[in-house]
């Protein structure tokens, strides 16, 4: 493999893409939404259930590629028992990493196995890809209905 | 087409030459030197010589479109129809040239029945706005077929909303060929129009149009033919199809981007309302009431992408040099190669089986998404599309989210298809 497709493809990336997390329906969610990427037709469905204001359980179904599988399979492992604010303070962290825009790797919460997301930078157009689950998330805690597209 | 021996170190070196593949020197193409006339095919991407199998999408330009582009606006740029000035003459001279040129490139009776627009989606609008808005009404049925594009089946989809008309669908096998009988059962005295696409940008298949022409003529209901994939594989004689309409694009076909060709029978289109109004489609403006000219003016309202329409003819004129039945002979060849070398690799499923193909090879590999499939062979310099194509119904028909497209056009050669195979063995190996 050339090193470039090594830094895309991490083992942990394919391993999170034939093996994922948490990926199943949860039928006591008291926040779901769906997400949709038009341009390669990948759909997720991310399903919560918060303690307050606390991540209790998180879980997510569909299909997709390699990275919008794993990047699900990842969010859901690194979300359980973190508030809804730092949530929101490590989705902005993972967008600024997958679109190469992370200044200070130091600020901020602590990214942990998701840098092995950073690849995705060198590949614009699979950005999507890495961040469609985080949108759906986004749209779930917000309770907005319909799907959210990243067109 | 000559096999080349290069890629001897790929699974294809194991893919056995037919007699056909030894005696194919009847259709020979001097691939190598037409190959020489498209600049952007002499790069490399990612360290690799570029492998451009993307033609369904769009297609690379011949230097001399390129030249006339440039020329054009170096020299003869000025408005047409309307200036007495030598570059005005020049213009109008240049864009009614090409206008004769599409004409004897379909075959059509008259040049009038030659209308430019943006492309085909816009050429399929315009039949839907201005034919559906003069004949099409409440109950009235439209046929598309499932393999449709959506420029085919949304701009019906929208008259439909207007009209209170409903859109009925001829359904495919599983090898994605159109099932006749279930069409006879459509064509109803409800049926206004049958829109059709003769090359399928997805599956590959080639419709049998002449014979959906035929059973809906006996019905009394014209038929609108699809054409953005087949201009540039397959010849065309829009008189001997006998189609009421037929659409395509220049950028499929080697020429510029932003122009496509509307051909209707003069006596349907001099009965249809224009499609937009504005100048140079009226003959006589008054707050009375306008006056239209003639067709094919009357459907051209504004400037036009003149340096396009220029573009196109050139790049038409290229294929003509070139003909399309060699083109046709040289790429059928070319597709029973990469057929069989993809399905040489088990871990390829092939989408769109038809007996009848052409250029289009879609398919799924077990353990990769497409996706992931388009970026690893753009690693290796292998330009392929991933995705639904733009035709959503068909990825239904076949259960699939998206597919990998290789698609094929004459300056193709075995080494593009060996680089592919290579591709899918790397991404077999990353993936498995």
């Amino acid at each position: 493999m050339t090193s470039e497709l090594q830094d895309l493809y991490q083992e942990l990336i394919l391993d999170h893409y034939k093996r994922p997390h948490n990926q199943r329906h949860l039928d006591d969610a008291d926040h779901q939404a769906e997400g949709y990427n038009p341009l390669c037709g990948d759909r997720v469905s991310v399903y919560l259930k918060l303690d307050g204001n606390r991540i209790k359980e998180v879980a997510f179904q569909g299909a997709g590629c390699a990275i919008s599988t794993a990047s699900a399979s990842m969010m859901t492992d690194a979300l359980k028992g973190k508030t809804v604010e730092e949530v929101r303070e490590l989705f902005d962290k993972f967008h600024a990493l997958v679109t190469g825009r992370l200044e200070n790797p130091e600020a901020g919460p602590d990214l942990g196995k998701l840098e092995v997301f950073a690849g995705v930078s060198q590949y614009p157009v699979r950005v999507k890809c890495a961040t469609l689950a985080w949108h759906t998330l986004e749209a779930a805690l917000e309770q907005r209905g319909g799907v959210v597209s990243t067109e | 087409m000559t096999i080349t021996t290069t890629g001897q170190d790929t699974a294809t070196a194991n893919v056995p030459l037919t007699a056909r593949d030894r005696k194919s020197n009847l259709h020979a193409l001097d691939v190598e030197k037409i190959r020489q006339d498209f600049p952007i095919l002499q790069q490399r991407i990612n360290g690799r010589p570029l492998a451009y199998l993307d033609n369904a999408a769009t297609t690379q330009k011949p230097r001399a479109v390129i030249d006339a582009l440039q020329h054009y606006y170096a020299r003869d740029n000025a408005n047409i129809h309307r200036g007495v000035h030598e570059l005005s003459v020049r213009a109008t001279e240049g864009y009614e040239r090409a206008r004769t040129i599409v004409q004897r490139f379909l075959n059509a009776a008259d040049p009038r029945e030659i209308i430019f627009t943006r492309g085909t989606t816009e050429a399929i609008n315009l039949v839907a706005a201005s034919y559906g808005r003069k004949h099409i009404g409440p109950g009235d049925e439209i046929i598309v077929s499932a393999m449709e594009h959506h420029s085919n089946i949304v701009p019906w989809q929208l008259l439909c909303e207007q009209t209170g008309a409903r859109l009925r669908v001829i359904p495919i096998n599983d090898d994605g060929e159109i099932l006749l009988d279930a069409y006879d059962a459509l064509l109803t005295p409800r049926t206004r129009l049958v829109a059709v696409v003769h090359l399928s940008n997805v599956l590959g298949t080639i419709n049998p149009v002449h014979e959906i022409i035929q059973r809906a003529h006996r019905h009394g209901v014209p038929v609108l033919v699809d054409g953005a994939q087949s201009a540039a594989h397959l010849p065309v004689d829009v008189q001997a199809l006998d189609c009421d309409f037929y659409a395509f694009s220049g950028h499929k076909v080697f020429g510029p981007t932003g122009i496509g060709v509307l051909y209707g029978k003069a006596a349907l289109l001099r009965e249809m309302p224009p499609y937009q109004g504005g100048g140079d489609m009226i003959s006589r403006v008054s707050f009375e009431g306008p006056t239209y000219k003639d067709i094919p003016y009357k459907f051209e309202a504004g400037t036009p992408n003149i340096a396009g329409v220029i573009g196109l003819g050139v790049a038409l004129e290229y294929v003509n040099r070139i003909g399309l039945e060699r083109i046709a002979a040289y790429e059928h060849e070319l597709l029973d190669y990469a057929t069989r070398s993809l399905l040489a690799i088990p871990q390829v499923r092939l989408i769109g089986t038809a007996k009848a193909k052409a250029s289009v090879l879609s398919f799924v590999l077990a353990g990769a998404h497409p996706h992931d499939i388009g970026t690893i062979l753009n690693q290796m310099g292998v330009a392929i599309r991933t995705g639904h194509h733009c035709a959503q119904p068909v990825m239904d028909r076949f259960g699939v989210p998206a597919t990998a497209r290789a698609s094929l056009a004459f300056y193709n050669t075995t080494a593009d298809i060996d680089a592919l195979v290579a591709g899918i063995h790397k991404v077999l190996e990353v993936f498995g």
